[in-house]
């Protein structure tokens, strides 16, 4: 192959700081070899070479069947009101777990076999699979079965099951408001944001006239502007997009401005000599080599949103999981509020991961990339 | 020895015939260029004047820092002269234009673009990619690197890079090709391998050459003309015809000959 040859006469000017990446080179044949005398000595003793037992999984098994077994022999501490909903389900269902377990070790022994990637899933995950459901035993026997965390306060986790089976409608749609509110929020402030640092990066007048006020009014947390903004705007749905995007608005705008300012100069020489424009300049150029620092702009844009959605969420918008979060508290749901929690835990994490996958997507020319 | 051997007559062609090939012929004259810096005025060329025929490849050697990078810039029309005029082909040289192409000392390549999306930059910002695909092709085999064209910069070692960079230039078909210490921070190994490609591809394409080099040896390699300078402000001490026929080689005696009185005219003669 002439062109693998050409790689290896040339040897590389300066020292790479990484091997070179040159998998992409490589004849995927290569592989190939490595699995013909193992296929060849397996059709001779096919058992013994393709199971072996996945004995951690045992442990994972273990866990999740202590957590059923406790669950529904060990009976709960009266609480002073009707008993703690859902604890057999509860029980049952973490047996069904122990037994998808079962299912999961026995495949993970055999060599090659059936669901190779969920296996290999399970053997990364094992781990935590048995501390999550260590942690869930902790928690079921501090609660309902001792109550050494009493009620109303805290509660067990099989009582959340009762939270998403009888207040599912009302979850699902704070969370639909609140994902809508802030969608239109984040996506007002990351474009004018955008718009804002790229123009500050490439245009000296524009710098002179709006650094300043970036400066001077971007440090300003957005919730202190809460009241005025409430009072402002004609409704409590614009004063929120209107401060989630500031929110959102204020990182991005630095951000880009530096990834823009920080664009070697030498590109644009480059770029020059070989007759572009100044569109060109600005959306072939600076802004590709601009990506990555807008990327950690719009990552902690999204952080600053998630805080100015609750908080207006729980002053004065009527719906969204922020006012769920109040209105649970309202009537001590503590349980509730717990279980309102944890649907923002996911749907802010999923968010993150997200955008994560969308700049992994964008910058797949950057090396060394955060895997988030 | 071996020279003896060498000494046929030019292979080159007449000035003529490189300028129907579509090479520039670049005048410089009484050019002189300074910069404001905080403690005065800083001038960095003095009443250059500098002719460089249709095809001709002239070589600029000087002390470090001493302006002829800058030279270059006022060439390829990315800066303006503060005295004297920059003419191709008669025309003054007002702004950058993709018949003069520079290569810098580092590759520059766009680390978020692919090999075959770098060299297409040209065509791209020219507008006319879509109908001159094939010209990407055609740059990337003619320095070797067509089995490269989804690898990202990262991925290449210094030399490759540098080629794509070369690959990036010669895509646009240019009449001067402005040659900033392309091979600089080269290997020595590379750089030498380097250095024949770039008396080939000039062969084959036919385009005027402005090089810039510290390098004596590279010089007397590549260039027929090597125009040496002063410390800054940088003015022409002395201009030496190489007059000997390509492919040159390293050992010519008349080379080694030249490459003493270079030394004496950069005020190194002691040295050797």
């Amino acid at each position: 192959m002439s062109a693998s040859a050409t790689l290896e006469r040339l040897p590389t000017g300066e020292p790479p700081l990484e091997p070179p990446d040159i998998s992409i080179l490589n004849p995927p044949g290569a592989l190939q070899a490595s699995k013909i005398p193992i296929a060849a000595y397996a059709a001779n003793n096919p058992w013994k070479k393709n199971f072996r037992f996945y004995w951690f999984g045992l442990l994972a098994i273990a866990a999740w069947g202590l957590l059923g077994a406790i669950t529904l022999a060990w009976p709960n501490q009266p609480a002073g009101f009707e008993d703690w909903a859902y604890t057999a389900e509860f029980g049952i269902a973490a047996l069904v777990v122990a037994a998808l377990w079962l299912f999961f070790t026995i495949s993970a022994s055999v060599r090659n076999g059936f669901l190779q990637r969920a296996s290999n899933l399970f053997r990364h995950s094992a781990p935590w699979i048995v501390v999550s459901a260590l942690l869930l035993t902790l928690w079921e026997i501090l609660t309902a079965k001792t109550g050494v965390l009493p009620p109303p306060f805290f509660a067990p986790p099989s009582s959340l099951i009762d939270v998403y089976l009888s207040d599912y409608a009302r979850l699902a749609d704070s969370a639909y408001n609140s994902i809508k509110l802030l969608l239109e929020g984040v996506a007002w402030g990351a474009a004018v944001g955008f718009t804002i640092g790229v123009s500050i990066g490439w245009s000296r007048t524009v710098n002179y006239w709006v650094h300043p006020l970036l400066r001077f009014l971007g440090p300003l947390p957005p919730t202190a502007l809460l009241p005025i903004a409430f009072y402002f705007f004609p409704s409590s749905h614009a004063a929120s997009v209107f401060l989630i995007a500031l929110a959102t608005g204020f990182p991005v705008a630095i951000l880009s401005w530096s990834g823009v300012a920080g664009v070697n100069k030498a590109y644009y020489d480059v770029a020059r000599t070989m007759g572009a424009s100044e569109w060109f300049l600005i959306f072939r150029v600076a802004i590709p080599a601009a990506l990555p620092q807008v990327f950690v702009g719009l990552f902690m844009g999204f952080g600053a949103s998630f805080v100015v959605l609750i908080v207006a969420e729980m002053m004065g918008v009527k719906s969204g999981l922020g006012w769920y979060l109040t209105w649970a508290q309202g009537y001590a749901a503590y349980v509730n509020m717990y279980g309102g929690l944890i649907v923002m835990t996911i749907l802010f994490s999923s968010l993150i991961s997200l955008l994560f996958t969308v700049r992994d997507r964008v910058l797949v020319w950057q090396k060394g990339i955060v895997k988030w | 020895m071996v020279g003896a051997a060498a000494k046929k007559p030019l292979p080159e062609e007449s000035a003529a015939n490189a300028a129907a090939r579509g090479a520039s012929k670049i005048r410089v004259e009484r050019v002189s260029h300074g910069y404001d810096a905080p403690d005065g005025r800083l001038e960095v060329l003095e009443n250059v004047d500098l002719d460089v025929a249709p095809g001709e490849f002239v070589a600029l050697l000087g002390p470090s820092g001493c302006g002829k990078s800058t030279l270059l810039r006022l060439v390829a029309g990315l800066e303006s002269p503060s005295a004297g005029t920059i003419s191709q082909d008669g025309a003054p040289i007002i702004r950058p234009d993709p018949s003069r192409i520079v290569v810098f000392q580092d590759p520059t390549l766009f680390p978020w673009r692919t090999v075959w999306d770098n060299v297409a930059l040209g065509l791209q910002a020219q507008g006319i990619l879509k109908q001159e695909k094939g010209r990407v092709d055609a740059a990337l085999r003619k320095v070797g690197l067509e089995g490269f064209t989804k690898a990202y910069p990262h991925q290449l070692s210094g030399g490759m890079a540098q080629r794509v960079a070369l690959a990036r230039a010669l895509v646009n078909n240019p009449k001067l090709l402005i040659l900033d210490e392309p091979l600089g921070k080269l290997d020595s190994l590379t750089r030498l391998e380097m250095q024949g490609e770039l008396v080939s591809l000039w062969q084959k394409n036919g385009f005027s050459v402005l090089l810039v080099t510290h390098d004596v040896e590279e010089a007397l390699f590549l260039a027929q003309r090597v125009v040496i300078f002063s410390p800054r402000p940088a003015k022409i001490i002395t201009e030496i015809v190489i007059d000997r026929p390509y492919p040159r080689h390293r050992d010519d005696p008349v080379l080694t000959g030249l490459r003493h009185e270079v030394l004496n005219q950069l005020g190194l003669g002691k040295s050797w």
